[in-house]
């Protein structure tokens, strides 16, 4: 069961803000969905060691050549606000928040 | 032949261009009308006109269009993923399987609607609006790819890219009545799909048949130094040929079938009639087991929304798409994300964000990691024993638009029985498997890792002997 406070706790680390009719909705729904994935604590997993990955790569790594990127005003060009060749953003110590 | 021209199946259209009797040009402009013009609501940009260059002489597709689900970057072509939060994306690159489609001559023809960031199972969790299904405008086409499925099976594409996470290709191709491949995890190059969970997505082709499911993807398999998971394809994609099925060992497993798997009887009818059309090409069929994948769908509802919460954290306000003020800089990113993101998505990112947070981490991720290892060995085993692992695409056939949107679990299991093959990375192809209740069914079929040969042969022998007609789902 996924109560109203533990709702409210995963919505601000999602950096989600949820109206109260969301919260409740959320709450039953991630209940009902939680009920059904803990049907996984039934299995015996002792010594199963987990699967990150299904294909074995590793370390796959280009040669560490200088290739030319993305023209600064095209990587830019998507932003919502650009100031001086960079994103702007609002400043972190302003209200809000 | 113009007034035939997008009668003809993508190879077809290729062989007929090559032979000198059919103009790529008359041929794009065709299916630019086409898809300009349908109300099914597949599509959210087309092409104003075709490409100012025509295809590089010899180039092996010939012309031939494709529709491209919205989630691939399209360079200065809308990229939304279905999203409003990418509201106004134009991106700065091509993905690389776009590219490398174009470069074999199969331009853009359009980009097809999706739920959003692939999370659905039937195109209702698109910001621009359901899909309709071509064969009843009262029902889904499925999902995610639903746009590029119902695209097909209408005739306003010759063929799609989709991408599957979980069954979102496999599950919209056989509510639509068309074929629709997962390639093996790392075959297809995932640089420039916008993400949902990268662990699992993979994109892969959807056609009207399965010759044409080979072509294409023999131009989308390949490493891509941009991907660092990208590990090719050994050999190359050949065109299926098989006219039988001897000696071919079919499983199929009691876990996807059998009772408690909550198949429709329709579609299970129509699964055992094509059982019975294997075992007349030469196939023995078995009963076999896949003992952890009752569990996949619970690990599965782990593990992507896990890697979805961590991937959809990009989305802030800051670098492209919607931007929703609120004086200070934490305000502006929770704006954004609670206005730009739909109620689905939400719902996967609470989800993702509890079974990774502080405390839950080894009982739900940790738990599902090592379900997942036991699922891949599971079919491990069945391969040990079986060529093939068969069971039904998806467990009902289209159901109405708005029935299981209000109820999250009950859409889920639209996936139960292509999320085991998606968990073990493994290849899976669905083909139209005939009718029940005058809907389209779906018959799969998975191998082991790089089986795709003699996946698309199998399906090839099968699909002549099924001689499903498409027919009612192309609009007049």
């Amino acid at each position: 069961m996924i109560d109203r406070e533990q709702v409210l706790h995963v919505a601000r680390l999602a950096r989600l803000d949820l109206t109260e009719e969301e919260v409740a909705r959320m709450s039953a729904e991630l209940s009902d969905v939680l009920g059904h994935i803990e049907k996984i604590g039934e299995l015996d997993l002792a010594g199963v060691p987990p699967t990150t990955h299904v294909v074995e790569v590793s370390n796959a790594l280009r040669p560490d050549e200088p290739e030319p990127s993305l023209p600064r005003e095209v990587a830019l060009a998507s932003a919502p606000a650009v100031a001086d060749g960079g994103f702007l953003v609002p400043s972190p110590q302003a209200g809000g928040g | 032949m113009t007034s035939d021209m997008t009668a003809l199946t993508a190879a077809e259209a290729v062989g007929a261009s090559e032979r000198g009797d059919l103009d790529a040009g008359e041929l794009f402009e065709a299916y630019r009308a086409a898809a300009a013009a349908e109300d099914l609501n597949a599509y959210l940009w087309v092409a104003e006109e075709a490409p100012a260059q025509a295809p590089a002489a010899g180039a092996p597709l010939a012309g031939v269009p494709l529709a491209v689900k919205d989630l691939f970057c399209t360079e200065g072509v809308p990229s939304q993923a279905g999203s409003k939060i990418l509201e106004g994306y134009r991106p700065p690159y091509t993905a690389s399987v776009v590219a490398r489609l174009a470069q074999a001559g199969a331009p853009l023809l359009g980009k097809t609607n999706q739920d959003e960031f692939a999370m659905g199972s039937s195109n209702e969790n698109s910001a621009f609006g359901a899909v309709l299904n071509p064969w009843d405008r009262t029902r889904v086409p499925g999902g995610s790819s639903g746009g590029s499925a119902a695209a097909v099976a209408a005739g306003s594409a010759p063929w799609a890219l989709g991408t599957d996470t979980g069954g979102s290709i496999r599950q919209p191709a056989a509510l639509c009545g068309i074929v629709g491949l997962k390639p093996t995890y790392g075959t297809v190059s995932r640089y420039g799909m916008i993400a949902f969970a990268s662990s699992l997505d993979q994109a892969g082709p959807l056609t009207r048949d399965v010759t044409d499911a080979a072509l294409l993807l023999s131009h989308m398999v390949g490493k891509d130094e941009r991907d660092s998971t990208s590990i090719g394809f050994p050999g190359t994609i050949e065109r299926p040929s098989a006219t039988s099925l001897k000696g071919i060992r079919l499983g199929v497993p009691e876990e996807l079938s059998g009772e408690g798997a909550g198949i429709e009887p329709g579609v299970l009818a129509a699964f055992d009639a094509t059982l019975k059309l294997a075992e007349e090409l030469g196939a023995s069929i078995h009963t076999c087991h896949l003992p952890h994948a009752p569990h996949a769908l619970s690990a599965y509802y782990v593990l992507a929304p896990a890697e979805a919460s961590s991937n959809l954290a990009r989305y802030d306000g800051v670098r492209y798409g919607l931007r929703v003020e609120d004086g200070g800089l934490v305000g502006m990113y929770t704006k954004t994300r609670s206005q730009g993101f739909g109620t689905e998505v939400k719902r996967r990112i609470m989800l993702g964000t509890y079974s990774l947070s502080s405390g839950y981490y080894d009982a739900y991720y940790g738990r599902a990691q090592r379900v997942r290892t036991k699922i891949a060995d599971d079919f491990r085993t069945a391969f040990d024993a079986f060529h093939f692992v068969v069971t039904p695409t998806s467990p009902s056939v289209a159901f109405e638009l708005g029935s299981k949107i209000a109820d999250p679990f009950s859409m889920y299991v639209n996936d139960y029985c292509t999320v085991p093959m998606s968990l073990a990375g493994i290849p899976a192809i669905s083909i139209p498997n005939g009718l029940s209740e005058g809907l389209p069914t779906g018959f799969q079929l998975a191998g082991p890792a790089f089986s795709e040969n003699r996946i698309l042969d199998a399906a090839f022998a099968l699909e002549r002997a099924i001689g499903f007609d498409g027919s009612a789902g192309r609009t007049p």
